[in-house]
């Protein structure tokens, strides 16, 4: 609690988590809405922003609001278990990478360095064309979560081999602890604030190639998502047209999100070295 | 002894990941379990798209020949590469029977234009703006620019891109919101043309540098930040040498060198950026290709666009590893 009151006296943190938090009762709205996210034409067309539809309504027939919520929702699904899945990849290949060195860590290093360098973009472009029939809120978050590990696996990787030439690891080898325990119950405190902001990194990272995704019409679109939201207002061009209501709502959306998330992030990572948390916290 | 230390590996590796991309690029068909030659087809029917019987021989052909599906799964990986070296990415499907290499080529232009302009623009000026923010970091303006690249740095290009849009749109009508140049007009060299692209590019440039730079300007500004600190500067600053020398020979010179290596790792998110932006301003490059060919199912030229990406950046991103070393002495010298 006391590391969460520091942070709290930052004020990237403290907007970072409020946003995330309100966006959080925004999503959850979604359960009270009046309308089914699946059905068109329930409200009039093209409506203005009124009293009556707060956001205003759009070209399928759908009220923004209440499809904004499904959207915030769906979205963070999808970024929760594509950064929960490849936190999963990501430690368990830099926690073998670095512990175990040698072979095994010139093989996985291979993979991530080849997975960082490659146009990654279009090779998910590539799959998701082969399976967009079935492209949901689950299988897009495993498909993203199958391709972000690379980087953070060699995060994490670089500070277990930094613990590895520590003192207490020497001591609790010679001593007879096991490795699986060494490294679930010695390392894993030391990682687990690293490992939390680089799965806020990979979030924002998700809801970014989500929207991509489904700008490019490669996800299925009568999922509310925010990035099949701008789908809808781009086909059918809201801009030129004069439905800003349309464009902005999944803009500032987002906006909001990503802006939280990297202030979060940053405001965490300042906190992990301790010269910098000195200069603002203060010792003690 | 810099050839063996440096040169060889940065070509193993260049090679390495265009084989390993490659590879991927012909396996990713092969991991679904039905034909894909059939799938295509039916995708390509399932879009509308209308063929004489001649042409849907040939395209089978065709697609049997791409995926490879001639012989052993050895034969088929040779004949994929064989294929790919001869600068043979197949024809469209939908724009039958036009070559995947003569649209990626009426579209490149665009794209490598707008690309290597912001791309330059952004990391220059970021850079020279961070370099003296990081400086002069307690001065007001430095902390002004700093707090403003907060909020812009973690944004997309494209939803940067079209949060300008609906500015420009809306608010001040100054620019073309959509389109390369006027619509009508035929690409040749001629003032009017030019003008009218550089008029039309103005939007989807703008978002690419505005964003790229706050990019380069907070890293740029962190790095000043702590070269400042190091002893070498004390050092120097003890021993008389001028303020000016100072932060031209010593500071900005060592903070750069982190920013080129930083530079040649981000061209590939860059790339992938841009492409998004271009749908937003429905600008003709390799974005708005992309995405007519992921409308009308055209796999082929999905293909070869990614075929001819991953040749371009990876070529790209050695070119700058090649030219870190006129900047690092260390390097030369080892």
């Amino acid at each position: 609690m006391k590391v969460f009151r520091d942070l709290l006296r930052d004020y990237r943190f403290f907007f970072g988590f409020w946003i995330l938090v309100l966006m959080l009762v925004f999503a959850s709205l979604s359960l009270f809405s009046p309308y089914d996210p699946g059905l068109w034409g329930e409200v009039p067309r093209d409506m203005r922003p009124s009293a009556e539809y707060w956001l205003g309504t759009d070209s399928n027939g759908q009220d923004i609001f209440w499809i904004a919520t499904f959207a915030v929702r769906n979205s963070l699904t999808i970024a929760l278990i594509a950064g929960l899945v490849s936190r999963l990849i990501a430690v368990t290949v830099g926690m073998v990478a670095g512990y175990l060195g040698g072979k095994s860590d010139r093989a996985l290093m291979f993979v991530s360095d080849s997975l960082l360098v490659i146009p990654l973009f279009l090779m998910i472009v590539m799959l998701a064309m082969l399976i967009r029939d079935s492209m949901g809120v689950v299988s897009l978050g495993l498909l993203l979560a199958i391709f972000g590990w690379a980087w953070d696996a060699r995060l994490i990787r670089s500070q277990i081999l930094s613990l590895r030439e520590r003192e207490f690891t020497k001591t609790a080898v010679l001593s007879g602890t096991g490795t699986m325990r060494l490294v679930l119950n010695e390392y894993m405190p030391y990682s687990t604030p690293l490992i939390f902001s680089t799965l806020i990194n990979n979030m924002a990272w998700a809801i970014g190639l989500e929207i991509t995704l489904a700008i490019l019409g490669l996800l299925d679109t009568s999922v509310p998502t925010l990035g099949t939201m701008l789908y809808w207002a781009i086909s059918y061009q809201a801009v030129l047209l004069g439905r800003w209501w349309w464009v902005l709502t999944p803009i500032v959306l987002s906006i909001l999100l990503f802006v939280a998330l990297y202030w979060l992030s940053v405001s965490i990572s300042e906190y992990l070295d301790p010269r910098r948390r000195i200069q603002r916290v203060g010792v003690g | 002894m810099f050839v063996r230390r440096y040169l060889i590996p940065r070509f193993i590796q260049y090679i390495l990941v265009i084989f390993v991309g490659i590879t991927a690029v012909f396996f990713i068909p092969r991991l679904l379990p039905n034909d894909p030659v059939l799938r295509t087809i039916s995708e390509l029917r399932a879009r509308g798209a209308t063929l004489e019987p001649g042409a849907m021989d040939k395209i089978i052909a065709d697609l049997t020949q791409m995926y490879g599906l001639e012989g052993s799964m050895l034969d088929q990986y040779g004949a994929f590469w064989a294929r790919l070296l001869r600068g043979d990415l197949g024809v469209s499907f939908f724009q039958f029977p036009t070559p995947v290499s003569a649209l990626i080529g009426t579209a490149l232009p665009w794209t490598a234009g707008l690309l290597l302009t912001t791309t330059i623009l952004a990391w220059v000026i970021g850079n020279v703006l961070g370099a003296f923010a990081g400086y002069y970091s307690a001065s007001r303006w430095s902390q002004g620019i700093d707090a403003v690249a907060m909020v812009i740095r973690p944004m997309p290009y494209y939803i940067f891109a079209f949060a300008l849009l609906l500015l420009f749109a809306y608010a001040i009508r100054w620019f073309p919101v959509s389109g390369g140049a006027k619509l009508g007009m035929q690409p040749s060299y001629s003032w009017p043309f030019i003008q009218s692209v550089l008029w039309h590019s103005f939007l989807p440039a703008l978002s690419i540098v505005i964003l790229g730079m706050a990019v380069w300007f907070q890293t740029m500004k962190l790095v000043v930040q702590s070269v400042v600190g190091e002893s070498y500067v004390q050092y120097a600053r003890l021993g008389g040498v001028t303020e000016r020398k100072i932060v031209t020979r010593y500071v900005f010179r060592n903070a750069l060198l982190p920013q080129i290596t930083g530079l040649a790792l981000s061209l590939g998110l860059i790339f992938s950026g841009a492409l998004i932006t271009e749908i937003v301003f429905s600008y003709p490059g390799l974005g708005t290709l992309l995405y007519r060919a992921i409308i009308n199912g055209d796999y082929n030229l999905i293909m070869g666009i990614t075929v001819f990406s991953i040749f371009a950046i990876t070529t790209i991103v050695l070119i700058v590893d090649l030219l870190y070393p006129l900047f690092d002495p260390r390097i030369r010298y080892s």
